[in-house]
């Protein structure tokens, strides 16, 4: 991919004021402040009003923060997030980093495991949703296979544990590829004289691992552990799509509680202070990274 | 590196059964979408359609609309990333090649907000499209997710490589600004381009949360958010539901295929599902 330097403007034409540039860069910025910019104020400003979308706003203060904080359901939604989250990305992790290792190698098939492992991830999240209740349902192939065994049909959407369980390996099978690829990019980039170095001294296959290939994927390794974690953050399609956000509130995640409260109870005061409250959390994860991995030189 | 033959062995054993595991899920729901509607819902399952059967695929399109939400998600997919292209390579090649008041803060401006999150402000969003009557009009999931940061940056990034000199040429011989930008720089960016393509063309058949913002009327609904609606639905049709998720993949399929080598290197450098 082709990257320059910034500093390679032209500086020849900077005297007299031009408008060409600011013309080429209008329909993007006003589209992009229209529906991001805008928007961003615009909840911010909701988050300490009283509005239902209909009726004039009125202003309350910090009174929906305190309702957000007090909110059980608020705070069950994202407990159920982060534990999604705290299970899901060390999964993603250690198994795509292992894909990855393996598929660098010199082996035959490699482009025909690429693409399989890739292809999910070109999948949309509601199609992914969909497939795996397909599976797990009741009627599902899963449960058939179980009873070969001899085993009991397990109710894998309609109990708490086995729904948190299915939307877990959901997750894992769409984003496993995405996460390869980028671990592939990472991993090629060591230079293969570390190993041989190693190998000649004796080091054994596990013991370059850890002194070599972690240390110096260091940066890809937050790289992928930021973006998963801010992915689980925001899911919502999927969980739709698998199990309804059930049983009860069982999957019912951060992004799709504020959306129930935002536009089906029409509360958009007390959603914005929420969606505030999770943009919050979300910086502070963007931030951490930028500061982690500074150590590494991305 | 060169392994032993016997590590070899457990390393394709390893891989073939993973690779199984996940191709395993489209396989069975494709060999589902082709079997009887009683054999759909049989307990055992059939392993093979037997016999086997289109009549989903008919279905869908004949009673179920498919036809219609395929061609509204084709067209905001078609529509969003020509104005993709476009805008983001205009604004890319100023960012690149133009120095002007402001230009480090629109660029800082446009990266920074990678930070925020849709989910976050979808509620604000909603209350603009309406604003603008947009809401219930497919230009709602057209226009507003054209603009990416993720484009600019990339197209900026790309176009810095082009040198000065081709530009000052081109205005000596009289070629205005546009005219640059339209037979010089475009020419020159194919290949960057062309994977902001392939994600604008990814991101957008697969959108759910906007078409979910924007739109409720069913006949302006896309294929995620009709099957997203379906799925809701007491007595599910998993037939033709099924038989809609094949149809789905397929465009996805075909642009895979095509443009392998952009999809990797394209998802090394930029990297977001968005």
């Amino acid at each position: 991919m082709a990257t320059g330097t910034a500093t390679m403007k032209p500086g020849k034409r900077k005297k007299k004021f031009q408008l060409t540039p600011y013309l080429f860069v209008l329909p993007n910025f006003l589209i992009f402040s229209i529906f991001i910019i805008v928007p961003t104020i615009m909840g911010f400003i909701y988050s300490f009003n009283e509005y239902d979308g209909l009726n004039p706003m009125e202003f309350i203060g910090i009174e929906n923060y305190m309702n957000v904080f007090t909110n059980e359901m608020f705070w069950s939604a994202l407990g159920k997030t982060a534990l999604y989250a705290a299970i899901v990305v060390p999964l993603i992790y250690c198994l795509s980093l292992a894909v990855a290792m393996l598929l660098i190698q010199e082996i035959r098939l490699k482009g025909f495991f690429r693409a399989i492992f890739y292809w999910p991830t070109m999948i949309s999240f509601i199609i992914v949703g969909l497939t795996w209740k397909w599976i797990f349902g009741d009627l599902g192939i899963l449960n058939y296979i179980l009873s070969l065994f001899g085993a009991d049909t397990i109710p894998f959407l309609s109990s708490p544990f086995y729904a948190n369980l299915s939307v877990i390996i959901a997750t894992v099978w769409s984003r496993l590829g995405f996460f390869m690829v980028i671990f592939m990019a990472g991993l090629q980039a060591i230079p293969g004289d570390y190993y041989e170095a190693a190998h000649l001294d004796g080091a054994s296959k596990l013991r370059s691992f850890w002194s070599i290939t972690l240390p110096l994927l260091k940066p890809t390794s937050f790289l992928v552990i930021m973006i998963s974690l801010i992915d689980a953050f925001k899911s919502y399609p999927l969980m739709f799509a698998l199990t309804g956000g059930g049983p009860g509130r069982e999957t019912t995640f951060i992004v799709q509680y504020i959306y129930e409260v935002g536009f089906m109870r029409q509360e958009l005061g007390v959603a914005s202070a929420m969606s505030v409250v999770l943009f919050v959390i979300i910086s502070l994860f963007t931030i951490l990274q930028f500061r982690l991995a500074k150590g590494g030189a991305v | 590196m060169e392994m032993k033959s016997s590590a070899k062995w457990i390393v394709y054993v390893f891989l073939f059964a993973l690779s199984l595991l996940w191709i395993f899920p489209v396989i069975w729901v494709l060999l589902s979408s082709l079997k009887t509607t009683p054999d759909l819902y049989s307990f055992p399952p059939k392993f093979w359609p037997e016999p086997l059967t289109f009549e989903h695929y008919f279905n869908a399109f004949e009673k179920g609309n498919f036809g219609v939400y395929f061609l509204n998600s084709a067209i905001v997919t078609v529509s969003s990333t020509v104005l993709l292209l476009l805008i983001n390579s205009m604004a890319g090649f100023a960012l690149a090649k133009y120095r002007f008041k402001g230009d480090t803060v629109l660029l800082v401006g446009f990266i920074s907000t990678l930070m925020i999150p849709l989910e976050v402000i979808m509620i604000p969003i909603f209350t603009v499209i309406s604003f603008l009557g947009l809401y219930n009009n497919l230009l709602s999931i057209i226009i507003p997710p054209a603009a990416t940061p993720t484009g600019v940056f990339l197209m900026r990034q790309y176009l810095l490589t082009v040198p000065d000199e081709l530009l000052e040429a081109a205005r000596m011989d009289g070629a205005s600004e546009w005219k640059i930008y339209w037979s010089i720089i475009l020419p020159i960016a194919k290949p960057i381009l062309a994977v902001l393509a392939i994600f604008s063309f990814m991101w957008r058949w697969d959108d759910f949360l906007w078409p979910l913002i924007g739109i409720s009327d069913p006949s302006l609904y896309t294929i995620q958010l009709a099957l997203s609606n379906f799925i809701g639905e007491y007595n599910v049709d998993w037939g033709s539901l099924l038989a809609m998720s094949i149809i789905t993949m397929v465009p996805v399929l075909v642009v895979f295929m095509m443009f392998q080598r952009y999809f990797v290197k394209g998802m090394v450098t930029s990297g977001m599902k968005g």
